[in-house]
C-alpha cells in the first residue's frame, strides 16, 4: 500500500486523482489524540462519552470529511471502511490480552508447589490454601477416556466419508456431522444423562462425563481428520492397488500413515476443545474433594468443575483457588494447542 | 462398496479370477467397521432427540401450567408450575445482543486477515483469533464475572443515563450488573472466533481473477470488497453468522456465572433478571428433583430443537452453494 501511494504521489494530478498526503492520517491520529487528552484533563466531554471513544470519532469524522473534500465520496468511504476494519482488529485482540493477562496475573499469585501437589481434602472453603491435584487426575482421565474412544471412532468415519462413503449415505452423515458439530454441550451432558443415567446402566461417574464429551469430540475428529485423509495424493493410493495390494491395507499400510501428522493434529486440537468443558460434566458427575481415580465408581472432579465449584463457594480464597486452577486450565489447553499447531505446521504435507 | 460386492460375486462364480476372495473378506470387515462408525453420528443424533423427548414426557404431563407461556420455575411444586417464557426470552435477548456485535466485528476481522494485513502477520492475527476460541467457556465466565462485568458497567450506566428514554435501556433498580445485555456482551467476545475464522475461510476462496480484476477496474478498495468479495460470500457469510447464532444460544457455564438468579422476563436489558435454557439447567440441575430434573430435560430439548434447526439451516446454506461454486 506505502509502495503504491509513493507511486501516486508521482502521478498526482495525473493519473489518479487528487490524493490526502501521506502525513494525513498520523496528523489526524494526532489531532484525534489531542482531543481525547483535553476531554481527559478537563472532564468536559459531549454525552458522557469516555475520552478515548471521543478521539475515535474525532478521527474517522476527521479523516472522513478531509478525505470527502480532497478526494472524493468514493475515496472518503474506503477510507472510512479501512478504519473501521482496523478498528475491528484491535477490538478482537482487547479481551484476548485482558483475559490472558487477567487470568495470569491472579493465577500466578496462589501457584505454588501445594497447589499442584495437594487436593481439596480438609481443606473449608474459607481456608486459603488446598490443591488442584485430584481435579488435574480428573480432568486427564476424562479427557483421556474421551480420547480413546473418540479418535478411532472419528477417523473410522472420516475413513468411509473419504475412501468408501458415496450417494446419500455419504452426503447425510456428512451433513449430520456438521450439525452435530453445533450441538451444545450442556445438551451433550442431557444426553448422556437421559440415555444412561436414568436408565442404569452407569451411574454419575467419570467414565459419563468422559462419554458426554466423546459427543463434543467425535463431530470435530471426524471433520479434520475428513481434511487431512483428503490431501493424500491419489497417486499413492492408486499406485499401491495397482501392485494388487487390498483396499483396507492400502488405507491402513499408505493413506493414515501419510495422513498421520494431521490425523493427530486433528486429534489434540479436539483433546483442546473439550479439555475446557464444563457443563456436560455437572451433569454427569459429582464433584469430589479428594483423588479418585476410578472412573466408573464415585465421585470424580476435573479442573473446570473444580473452578465451578470454587466460585459457587464465592469465599476469596475460594475465588483465588479458582484463579490458580483457571490459569492451570488455561496452560493444559494452550500447550496442547500450540503443540497441535507447530506440529501441522512442521509436518503438514506440501502438496494441495 | 457396490463394485467391491459385485467382484466378490464374480470371483465366486469365477475360482480362477485374478483376484481371492479372502482379500476381499478383509474390505467387507473394514467397510463395515468404518461406515458403521459414520451411522453411529446418525444414530446419535436420532438418539438424543429420542431420549430427551422421552424424558421430557413425564414432566410435560405433570405440568399444570402451559409450557410455552408461563413465567416461573417451580416443577418440583404441587401441583406443578414451570414453563419456558423467561428462558426464551432471556437466550433471544442474549443471542440477538451477542449477533449485533459479533458479526459486524467478525467479517471485520476477516476482512482484515484476509485482505488488508500482510499475509505472514494475518496468519498470525488467525491463529491469535482461534486461540480465543480454545478459551474455555468457564473462563469467560470467571473473568466475565470478576473483571468484565465491574468495568463494563459504566456503559451499562451510560446507557441508562442517554438513551434511558428508550424503554430496553430504562433502569428502575439502580443496578446495572448481572444483566443480560452483561451476559450479551460476553456472549459477542465468545462467538467472535467463530464467526470470523468461519468468514474468514469464504473469503480466502473468491477468485484471485474476481478481485484483481474489480481492481484493475479503479475499484478502491472498499469498492472492490463491495462488488467482487461480498457477492461471491455472501452464503458463506450468512451461515458463518448462524453457526456464531448457534454456538450463542448454547453457551452454558459462562451465562449461568453472569445472570443473576432472579427469574422473571424482564425487558429492561440493563437490569439483573433473566435466564438462557442453558445456563438454566446448570444452576437448577443440582437442587431439582424427579420433576424438575425432567423440566429441565424438557427445556434441553427445545434448545436442541432450536439450535439443530439453526445449524442444519447454516449447513444447508454452505452445502447447497459448494455444488453451484466455480471457485475450486
Amino acid at each position: 500500500m506505502s509502495g503504491v501511494d509513493a507511486q501516486q504521489a508521482e502521478v498526482e494530478g495525473h493519473l489518479s486523482g487528487r490524493r490526502l498526503p501521506r502525513w494525513s492520517t498520523p496528523a489526524l491520529a494526532g489531532g484525534a489524540l489531542l482531543v481525547g487528552l483535553i476531554v481527559q484533563l478537563t472532564g468536559w466531554t459531549v454525552v458522557g462519552l469516555a475520552p478515548g471513544v471521543v478521539a475515535a470519532i474525532v478521527f474517522l469524522l476527521g479523516q472522513a470529511i478531509t478525505s470527502l473534500a480532497i478526494e472524493g465520496r468514493r475515496h472518503s468511504k474506503d477510507r472510512i471502511a479501512t478504519t473501521l476494519i482496523y478498528a475491528t482488529f484491535v477490538v478482537a485482540l482487547t479481551p484476548l490480552l485482558w483475559i490472558l493477562i487477567t487470568v495470569l496475573v491472579k493465577g500466578l499469585s496462589v501457584f505454588d508447589w501445594t497447589f499442584f501437589t495437594s487436593t481439596m481434602r480438609n481443606v473449608s472453603p474459607r481456608q486459603p490454601g488446598g490443591g488442584i491435584l485430584h481435579a488435574f487426575l480428573g480432568t486427564l482421565e476424562q479427557v483421556g477416556i474421551a480420547t480413546l474412544v473418540s479418535v478411532p471412532v472419528g477417523l473410522l468415519a472420516a475413513i468411509y466419508l473419504v475412501e468408501f462413503g458415496k450417494g446419500r449415505l455419504k452426503f447425510w452423515i456428512s451433513f449430520f456431522v456438521d450439525v452435530m458439530t453445533g450441538v451444545p454441550s450442556i445438551v451433550a451432558g442431557l444426553f448422556i444423562y437421559t440415555a444412561l443415567i436414568l436408565t442404569g446402566v452407569l451411574q454419575q461417574s467419570g467414565f459419563a462425563a468422559a462419554l458426554a464429551l466423546c459427543i463434543l469430540m467425535i463431530p470435530v475428529v471426524i471433520r479434520s481428520s475428513e481434511e487431512m485423509l483428503k490431501i493424500v495424493p491419489n497417486d499413492l493410493r492408486e499406485a499401491a492397488l495397482a501392485l494388487g495390494v487390498p483396499k483396507w491395507k492400502v488405507i491402513l499400510r499408505i493413506v493414515v500413515p501419510t495422513a498421520i501428522s494431521g490425523l493427530i493434529t486433528g486429534a489434540m486440537l479436539a483433546v483442546a476443545r473439550v479439555a475446557g468443558e464444563t457443563a456436560p460434566l455437572l451433569l454427569t458427575t459429582f464433584l469430589a474433594q479428594d483423588i479418585n481415580l476410578n472412573a466408573f465408581n464415585g465421585s470424580q472432579t476435573s479442573l473446570p468443575t473444580f473452578i465451578w465449584d470454587q466460585i459457587s463457594r464465592g469465599t476469596t480464597s475460594s475465588v483465588n483457588r479458582a484463579w490458580g486452577a483457571a490459569l492451570a486450565l488455561i496452560l493444559f489447553v494452550l500447550i496442547i494447542y500450540a503443540a497441535a499447531r507447530i506440529l501441522a505446521a512442521r509436518f503438514t504435507p506440501k502438496s494441495r | 462398496m457396490s463394485t467391491s460386492t459385485d467382484e466378490t460375486a464374480q470371483s465366486a462364480a469365477d475360482p480362477a479370477g485374478i483376484s481371492g476372495t479372502a482379500i476381499r473378506a478383509g474390505d467387507r470387515n473394514f467397510l463395515g467397521l468404518s461406515r458403521g462408525a459414520g451411522i453411529l453420528v446418525l444414530a446419535v443424533m436420532a438418539a438424543i432427540a429420542a431420549f430427551l423427548v422421552w424424558k421430557a414426557i413425564p414432566s410435560l404431563q405433570a405440568d399444570s401450567a402451559n409450557f410455552l407461556t408461563e413465567q416461573s420455575w417451580l416443577p418440583d411444586q404441587t401441583p406443578s408450575v414451570f414453563g419456558i417464557a423467561v428462558l426464551a426470552f432471556g437466550t433471544f435477548v442474549t443471542a440477538v445482543i451477542a449477533m449485533l456485535i459479533a458479526v459486524p466485528i467478525g467479517f471485520g476481522i476477516a476482512l482484515f486477515i484476509a485482505f488488508y494485513a500482510r499475509p505472514r502477520f494475518g496468519k498470525a492475527l488467525g491463529f491469535i483469533v482461534d486461540l480465543l476460541a480454545a478459551v474455555p467457556s468457564i473462563i469467560f465466565g470467571l473473568w466475565g464475572l470478576y473483571n468484565f462485568m465491574p468495568a463494563v458497567t459504566s456503559f451499562a450506566r451510560w446507557l441508562t443515563e442517554y438513551l434511558g428514554w428508550i424503554p430496553i435501556f430504562a433502569n428502575d433498580k439502580q443496578l446495572w450488573t448481572k444483566s443480560l445485555l452483561m451476559a450479551g456482551l460476553v456472549l459477542a467476545i465468545m462467538v467472535l472466533p467463530t464467526v470470523s475464522a468461519i468468514s474468514r475461510e469464504v473469503f480466502v476462496q473468491v477468485p484471485r481473477m474476481h478481485i484483481e480484476a474489480s481492481l484493475a477496474l479503479g475499484a478502491t478498495r472498499w469498492e472492490m470488497i463491495k462488488m467482487a468479495v461480498f457477492p461471491f460470500s455472501r452464503p458463506g457469510m450468512i451461515s458463518a453468522a448462524m453457526l456464531g447464532l448457534g454456538r450463542a444460544l448454547g453457551e452454558t457455564i459462562a451465562v449461568a456465572l453472569i445472570l443473576s438468579a432472579v427469574f422473571e422476563v424482564n425487558t429492561h436489558i440493563t437490569e439483573p433478571g433473566g435466564n438462557s435454557f442453558a445456563a438454566n439447567i446448570a444452576l437448577k440441575w443440582g437442587e431439582a428433583g424427579e420433576v424438575g430434573r425432567s423440566a429441565l430435560i424438557a427445556s434441553g430439548l427445545v434448545l436442541f430443537l432450536i439450535t439443530l434447526a439453526v445449524n442444519m439451516i447454516a449447513r444447508w446454506i454452505i452445502a447447497r452453494r459448494k455444488e453451484f461454486s466455480g471457485a475450486n
